[in-house]
């Protein structure tokens, strides 16, 4: 169960091997001594370091096989979690290729098919086992990027708008199943996601991310922006005109 | 059977249980020989601080309408009832007999069965002990659908002693016979003095307590200081029909019991916040009289000042709050004092601190109280408080103190077994009587039970 004040005991990561499910599980041990953690992934060394750093940082942690474009393994994917889950974290995706992504119809499926279509299906058996257990609370790593589509990057964007979207209304959904879904729109964050990237104004990093995450998950929330100043700046973007939007340089 | 969401009276944790409102055994035996996959606990009036009387995803039996009073026995005196029935609604047909219950706590809104499960003290504990000490018998149904009769000396006083501060783990609590003291009046004669510090308070508690049944101390967490824990102590004993004023010896068993108001919805952000709290920190310590003997009052004044707003809980905002209710021995002033300093230092703070000495524990293994001082502080949800309430559960631990289950939203299950020694006595008993783990709360899933 997750405490009074935020702490769970059981922390799924969907894409246990993103730089911000990571830094979401090391906060997370800091205030719950005997975290255990489910890392989602693909079996391979990258795995098997998470789960090694994570165990030195005290958690008990386990890996699950995990692929976000094998949908049909998804409806059965957490059967073999017995455990509650009080805390999952979903923060699988891919950044892609920004210009072969309109312009090319694999690399846009791929895009569409692991930031999209999996992250709904995984949600519906996130959505399911909140429901059997009455309660936990879902993370799901958007961005801004889905707030408003830019020139730069818009499939990507695209892709967040609608598991923005997706989450958001399964937050609504699990209310009454005593569940609780915050949808976390961060900015640039320096992470192995976007290294070699020139970073955008107020970049963040996953480690206040991760900070960000705790706190709103301890509050009670359920959208934030981090930064926190991030969602001003969206709010104003989002009402540009478009013939001023498409010179600023983002 | 309807599924809504619970929480305690903290507002901390909501979860989502299916809710069965028996009316007869059958309903309530089958709810416990044909449970669902989450297993089943029993609520009363939901007055635990935390997760004890929520199932997540299970089902909760809700026994507030489980509540006839069965029999009376006025020479022993006696009471039977079924273990639903509030102890505002038991007080109020007791008392034109001129029966009183021996160990009321600070609200009346509880349950009989709630006041078992919990072992709940109040503040003659010093003289009379917790509540499970007065239950004389109790018919508890199990997890197999059977009913056993039980009693402190029958012949299975284990599963008597764990049921009491068991938290509803061991089986359900159909009726009980509980032991009532006789009484002239519904009033009580109340000493009041006002401490200056926390040193003279704990000098005061210890010298004074024995000469009186009840006894408690209000108490200023949020001064810093010399002024650090300077309280106001209340200390009474039931009234007799002589010490009442002229006009209301005629009908000196009367219950006066107004509520003046209740927080009509939980309110959009905490009013709680170290501002109003100093303030009524301040408030009550100065409206207090410095010195005053003698002075008759009712039980809604000395008892339960609370009960008279109803669902108070609702001024902490949706965030909630914690309260933190702990005990270490008697000789463990410096850690008592630690941790008041550490609470007064946090900037957290809380307005409502109560301080006691226990006296004589009970043979429960999960019981809370033991001989030594206890404080309450209720502390809204706010950043920090986790690292607080951590070092807090440390410094008890060291002492060889506990936290009370009734009161606890936040610890954990290493820190629960350091705090409760005799937790696998109790463990054993529960396995014994529920090895299916029938019997389950969102409590016993956080604290492994």
């Amino acid at each position: 169960m997750i405490n009074a004040l935020g702490a769970p005991q059981h922390l799924l990561l969907l894409g246990g091997t993103s730089d911000i499910a990571l830094a979401i599980a090391r906060e997370y041990a800091r205030v719950s001594p005997a975290l255990r953690v489910t890392l989602a992934a693909r079996p391979g060394a990258r795995r098997d370091a998470a789960v090694a750093s994570l165990t030195a940082a005290g958690c008990t942690a386990v890996a699950l096989d995990f692929d976000a474009l094998d949908t049909a393994a998804h409806g059965t994917l957490l059967d073999g979690v017995t455990v509650d889950i009080d805390v999952a974290v979903v923060a699988f995706g891919l950044l892609g290729d920004p210009e072969q992504a309109w312009t090319e119809v694999e690399a846009a499926r791929e895009l569409a098919a692991v930031n999209y279509v999996g992250a709904v299906t995984t949600g519906v058996a996130l959505g399911a086992r909140v429901r059997a257990q009455g309660h936990g609370v879902i993370v799901a790593l958007s961005s801004v990027a889905g707030e408003r589509p830019r020139r730069s990057n818009f499939v990507y964007g695209s892709t967040k708008a609608g598991m923005d979207a997706f989450y958001t209304g399964l937050g609504e959904a699990l209310r009454e199943h005593g569940g609780r879904v915050l949808v976390v729109r961060p900015g640039f964050v320096h992470s192995r996601m976007t290294e070699g990237l020139d970073a955008a104004p107020l970049a963040t990093t996953p480690e206040a991310v991760a900070q960000a995450v705790v706190e709103a998950v301890r509050d009670g929330k359920e959208q934030i922006w981090v930064p926190g100043t991030m969602r001003a700046v969206m709010s104003g973007l989002r009402h540009l005109p478009r013939s001023v939007f498409r010179r600023l340089p983002v | 059977m309807t599924r809504s969401i619970l929480s305690g009276w903290g507002g901390t944790s909501p979860s989502a249980s299916d809710i069965v409102r028996p009316t007869d055994l059958a309903t309530l035996r089958s709810a416990l020989t044909t449970p669902g996959p989450r297993g089943v606990i029993a609520r009363g009036l939901g007055r635990s601080y935390g997760d004890p009387a929520q199932n997540a995803g299970g089902s909760v039996l809700d026994l507030t309408g489980w509540d006839a009073i069965l029999d009376v026995d006025v020479h022993a005196p006696t009471v039977r009832v079924q273990a639903g029935i509030s102890l505002d609604r038991l007080l109020r047909a007791m008392l034109p007999l001129g029966l009183w219950l021996p160990v009321v706590p600070g609200t009346r809104q509880v349950t009989v069965g709630g006041a078992i499960a919990a072992d709940v003290h109040g503040k003659n504990h010093h003289v009379h002990g917790s509540f499970g000490r007065h239950v004389v018998s109790m018919d508890l149904l199990l997890p197999s659908g059977d009913v056993v009769s039980l009693t402190p000396e029958g012949d299975d006083p284990d599963l008597f002693w764990a049921t009491c501060g068991g938290m509803g783990l061991t089986g359900i609590v159909l009726a009980t016979t509980i032991r009532l003291q006789p009484v002239e009046t519904s009033s009580f004669v109340v000493d009041t003095e006002r401490t200056p510090d926390l040193a003279t308070l704990l000098e005061r508690l210890a010298s004074g307590d024995d000469a009186y049944t009840y006894s408690v101390a209000w108490f200023d967490t949020s001064t810093r200081g010399p002024s650090l824990g300077r309280s106001v102590i209340t200390r009474g004993r039931s009234a007799r029909v002589e010490d009442l004023d002229p006009s209301r010896r005629s009908h000196p068993l009367d219950f006066a019991a107004p509520q003046r108001g209740r927080v009509p919805f939980i309110l959009p952000t905490s009013a709680v916040n170290r501002l109003s709290a100093r303030a009524f920190n301040a408030l009550w310590y100065a409206k207090a009289p410095r010195h005053r003997t003698g002075e008759v009052q009712d039980i809604t004044q000395f008892f339960h000042p609370l009960d008279v707003v109803g669902d108070w809980n609702r001024l902490y905002g949706p965030r909630g709050f914690c309260q933190y209710q702990f005990v270490v021995p008697d000789a463990e002033v410096a850690a008592f004092t630690s941790a008041v300093e550490a609470i007064a230092a946090s900037g957290h703070v809380s307005s409502l601190n109560v301080l006691k000495r226990f006296g004589p524990a009970s043979p429960a293994p999960l019981s809370f109280p033991m001989p030594g001082w206890t404080l309450a502080v209720d502390l809204p949800v706010r950043p920090g408080l986790d690292a607080l309430l951590d070092h807090l559960d440390a410094l008890v631990v060291e002492a060889g103190g506990r936290v009370y289950l009734a009161k606890d939203s936040r610890t954990s299950p290493a820190t629960l077994r350091r705090m409760y020694p005799r937790l696998d006595e109790f463990l054993t008993v529960r396995r014994r009587v529920d090895p299916h783990g029938v019997l389950r709360s969102d409590l016993s899933r956080r604290l492994d039970l």
